[in-house]
């Protein structure tokens, strides 16, 4: 059957999707939830399609069976109130085959919900994610509070590890969403969400907010990584870590810049006076792969852009455009390119 | 059975004075009732008897004229939109305009358009279709369009003065609350839904009582005609679930107003309330868009196959179930806030549910045609579109009732796709269909076949290209409400291509338009029935004239004309030196009492102006809503001043 289905997917020109790598479909396939969907989503898809021929097939038999051409709008031997004894017995079939084609989907429907909640049971990984105007929060927890860290826009994931993410929100509504993993679950203020994953693909797949929550709604992204449970451990040593102490003369003054003033009050960066909660945390901020929430690709050129004028680059974003003179953009630039 | 003497000579002497009214009759008929009926009923003359006109004709002429300005306005913003998500990381419009755009293009589509429309039509043709001179309670008749009017004018003179709201046509709290939404566009928006709101309750009143206690006698519940089951249907619906959302909006403005803290969850409020009460309303309004459509095909398939609707009882009952299920919906749209899962699944069952009673409609057509005689003309090309299109927006609508594959699929362009297939394949399909199909009823004259046929293969062929890539936009991952996508994901060929096609649309549209116009001076002059339609808005004259028919026709079965033997029945004896009317019972339309029509009057425009200041200036001070009150209430009670009362009631059988 799986494989059936399968097939018939690849006949789809829905697969446009595989040379973009499921990098955002729903077609991903790449955990666990993702799979179940592209399972349910395949059986509705030809319980429909098999409905909506039957409808055409009677559609085009009744309108070619005693079509009439020409403009006469006769009433034929007053016999308009007769109707065929076929139609009567059709509507009775007809019924039946729409009632009992729902009560199979609905069965599917059901079973598929209770099997991915059973599947959600056992997480071994807790993050708590939280949505701001216009960016992601992320805390990896650990019984161990000294083991608890910050990122921001990006997760990483292991393969094979049911991972239990919790969602809250410090503003407005937001959604969750990376399709190639699961389907979305809100963020809701004044109330917690969560959701499950368990991915099943190593890979890089792109998330963003599907629940509308302001001006730059269209800009709030974020990466999921998925990687070896080696790697994994890799990143989740080094985001321990705090940041690295600046080396250059230049990162050195960007560093007094940032942690003195305008930055600090909003970002936080690991083992430096620098302690905001309201921006993204900062600490490992050069490594990951994008500026402000997925707006644009991490370089050195986006970064000055960036730091320079924020409001021109993501308009309405609650980082203000501060006007930085040259000497101090470029020595911010050089800082925060230190933080890996 | 001794009366008093004084009695007796009482009764005597009202008989005598009965005797010298003037009555339609044997002895009052032809060109000389129809002149006196035309004294009787014309309106008076000038600007001010233009605004003081109760006429049902006029008043939905007026409701279906303005609420395709505004289709035509919401489209322009579509079409904007298109512009902006043609290619990848466009600034064509900024993210703040976007959002006012599709806000814009929704409220507009929703209150100003698609209920409007369908009420306007229905105010025009339900008296006619069920056989009586006026709806009930014309001058609430006025009022309502007035009050739409108004709040369709706010709404857009404040988009045009940059302070028209930017928080989607849902709203949704917090963004929309005080906190998040500094500034009046928010409270625009919701005093907009304020006067859509009384102006829909207003109709649907006017609906319920004229579908229920004027229709001809002899046209019993069973032989009404299913459009005008339709709307008693969404007059219930209008009824019941416009407060919810009342409830939701004067809530979200005493919030922003004054205060209060109902949604707000940082103050004990909840968030999510808005969600229920706006989707309390917000469900039962699709099914307020479409039933009134399902009336459409109806009316359309009967006259094109030279069929009644096969299965009657099945197509009513089916009307019915739509309307009580479309309340039992509301969580669907709330899957992934995260309420109890084991509660979402029977919203599940409830969506796929409301699917029997409308695939049962759609056999119930199919099988008309089958046993008619089914002619290609526009309005049955309408119908077929509506067919093909609709049907896959309803399967679309199975597969998101499913909880695990909307988590995936909601608040996406397969959303997008799906909602535009069932409102443009389901409502706005049988819309233009019934436009053409009536248009010689309202103005005399035929619309160009020739180009109406053009048009819909463009609409139809335009319409598919421009929503089903959306399936595909949804499915690659694009949100909806996003200004802009990125480079790489895939969306780049779909998006492209539904711009082409909302354009195809677009001029195909303008074309609908000038085939209008054009008709209205160069159409082929309409006889009385052009489509050879069995009910009763073809037994009058095209257009008809003020007072609708000279005498009260009798109806005796479900296709009046079809069945008349030579003339059609009639019933007379309505006075015709002043404006009354023929009420009949509920159920059975057997006569029951003569009732008098309202003379025209200004003061339901004096009221919807009272009460749109009041509503207006409610948006900037509370203190509006104390003093605002006062001149509302002033021009009620001159509205509702008792009148002299010039005759008394009298029994029909007198």
């Amino acid at each position: 059957m799986r494989r059936r289905a399968g097939a018939l997917v690849a006949l789809l020109p829905l697969l446009g999707a595989c040379s973009y790598q499921h990098y955002q479909s729903a077609f991903g396939n790449a955990a666990v939830e993702a799979r179940q969907f592209n399972i349910l989503f395949v059986i509705f898809l030809v319980v429909c399609a098999t409905m909506y021929l039957a409808v055409i097939g009677f559609l085009i038999a009744g309108l070619m069976r005693r079509r009439r051409t020409g403009n006469a709008n006769v009433i034929e031997d007053r016999r308009h109130h007769e109707s065929d004894p076929l139609m009567r017995s059709g509507l009775i079939g007809w019924a039946a085959l729409v009632g009992s084609g729902l009560v199979a989907l609905a069965i599917a429907s059901f079973v598929a919900d209770r099997s991915m909640a059973g599947a959600a049971a056992h997480e071994q990984l807790s993050i708590t994610l939280t949505a701001n105007q216009w960016w992601w929060d992320a805390q990896y927890n650990a019984a161990d509070s000294s083991k608890t860290f910050h990122t921001a826009n990006e997760l990483h994931l292991p393969v094979g590890v049911p991972v239990r993410i919790l969602l809250n929100s410090n503003d407005v509504i937001h959604s969750f969403w990376v399709p190639s993993l699961a389907g979305k679950q809100d963020l809701i203020p004044g109330r917690q969400n969560d959701i499950s994953i368990t991915p099943r693909k190593v890979g890089l797949f792109r998330g963003q907010c599907a629940e509308f929550c302001g001006a730059q709604h269209a800009h709030m992204a974020l990466v999921v990584e998925v990687e070896s449970y080696a790697d994994f451990l890799k990143w989740w040593r080094h985001q321990l870590q705090p940041a690295p102490s600046p080396a250059t003369p230049l990162a050195l003054a960007g560093y007094n810049f940032v942690t003195g003033r305008n930055c600090s009050a909003c970002h936080a960066i690991g083992g430096t006076p620098a302690g905001g909660t309201v921006g993204p945390d900062l600490t490992h901020f050069a490594s990951r792969r994008s500026i402000a929430a997925g707006t644009m690709a991490m370089s050195t050129g986006n970064l000055y852009g960036w730091v320079a004028d924020p409001q021109a680059l993501k308009p309405g974003t609650k980082m203000p455009t501060i006007g930085l003179e040259p000497d101090q953009l470029h020595a911010v630039v050089a800082y925060l390119e230190t933080l890996q | 059975m001794n009366e008093p003497a004084t009695v007796r000579d009482e009764d005597e002497r009202l008989a005598r004075e009965r005797r010298k009214i003037a009555r339609d009759g044997p002895k009052l008929n032809g060109a000389k009732l129809e002149a006196r009926l035309g004294q009787t009923w014309r309106r008076p003359p000038g600007i001010l008897g233009w605004l003081a006109t109760v006429d049902h004709k006029e008043i939905g002429r007026r409701y279906i004229i303005t609420a395709l300005l505004f289709l035509a306005a919401g489209g322009v913003l579509a079409l904007l939109m298109r512009l902006q998500l043609a290619r990848p990381d466009n600034n064509l419009i900024g993210a703040q305009r976007y959002n006012e755009l599709f806000t814009m293009h929704g409220s507009t589509m929703m209150f100003l358009f698609a209920v409007p429309v369908m009420e306007g039509v229905a105010v025009y043709i339900i008296p006619l279709m069920v056989g009586t001179r006026s709806t009930a309670f014309p001058r609430l008749n006025a009022f309502s369009y007035y009050m739409y009017l108004f709040g369709g004018l706010m709404l857009w003179i404040a988009f045009a003065l940059n302070i028209g709201p930017d928080i989607g046509w849902f709203a949704y709290t917090p963004l929309s609350g005080p906190q998040f939404s500094p500034g009046k566009r928010a409270d625009i928006w919701a005093q907009m839904i304020t006067f859509t709101e009384v102006a829909a309750l207003a109709a649907a009143v006017v609906l319920f009582c004229t579908i229920l206690k004027t229709r001809a006698p002899g046209m019993t519940l069973a032989r009404m005609p299913l459009f005008a089951w339709a709307m008693l249907v969404v007059a219930v619906m209008i009824i019941f679930s416009m407060p919810s959302v009342a409830l939701a909006s004067s809530m979200l403005i005493s919030d922003r107003l004054v205060g209060t803290q109902f949604y707000n969850s940082f103050e004990h409020g909840d968030a999510l309330l808005w969600q229920h009460l706006f989707w309390f309303f917000g469900h039962p309004e699709v099914y307020i868009i479409f039933l009134p459509a399902t009336g459409f095909v109806s009316v359309i398939t009967e006259t094109f196959c030279r069929r009644p609707i096969f299965a009657y009882p099945i197509v009513v009952l089916s009307l019915v179930s739509t309307g009580i299920l479309a309340f039992g919906l509301w969580v669907h749209h709330m899957f992934a806030t995260g309420l109890p899962r084991v509660g979402y699944s029977f919203y599940t069952a409830a969506s796929m549910t409301v699917a029997i009673p409308t695939a049962l409609q759609i056999f119930c057509w199919l099988a008309t045609m089958w046993d008619g005689r089914p002619r290609l003309a526009v309005p049955m090309l309408y119908v077929i579109g509506f067919i093909v299109t609709f049907v896959i927006g309803g399967l679309t609508g199975v597969i998101i009732a499913s909880v695990p594959l909307d988590l995936e699929l909601h608040d996406t362009y397969f959303i997008v796709a799906h909602f535009h297939y069932v409102l443009i394949g389901g409502a706005v399909f049988p819309l233009l269909g019934i436009i053409t199909y009536w248009y010689p009823k309202i103005t005399g004259r035929m619309m160009s076949e020739r180009l109406g046929k053009i048009d819909f293969w463009m609409i139809f062929l335009g319409f598919q290209l421009a929503f089903f890539p959306m399936h595909f936009a949804g499915l690659l991952g694009m949100p909806r409400r996003v200004y802009t996508y990125p480079a790489g994901l895939g969306l780049e060929l779909p998006n492209l291509l539904s711009t082409i096609g909302a354009f195809v649309v677009a001029s195909a549209v303008l074309l609908f338009v000038v085939n209008g116009i054009v008709s209205l001076y160069r159409g082929a002059v309409a006889t009385a029935n052009p489509w050879g339609a069995a009910s009763l808005e073809w037994a009058t004259s095209s257009p008809p004239p003020v007072y609708n028919f000279a005498h009260i026709p009798v109806v005796e079965s479900r296709t009046p004309l079809w069945d008349m033997v030579g003339e059609l029945p009639v019933v007379t004896g309505l006075r015709v030196d002043d404006k009354e009317m023929l009420l009949t019972t509920v159920v059975a339309a057997t006569p029951d009492v003569r009732e008098p029509v309202p003379e025209p009057s200004l003061w339901p425009f004096i009221a919807s102006v009272a009460v749109g200041i009041f509503f207006i200036s409610s948006i900037f001070s509370p203190w509006a809503v104390v003093f605002g009150a006062i001149p509302s209430a002033i021009a009620l009670i001159a509205w509702f001043w008792p009148k002299e009362i010039k005759r008394h009631p009298e029994p029909v059988i007198s």
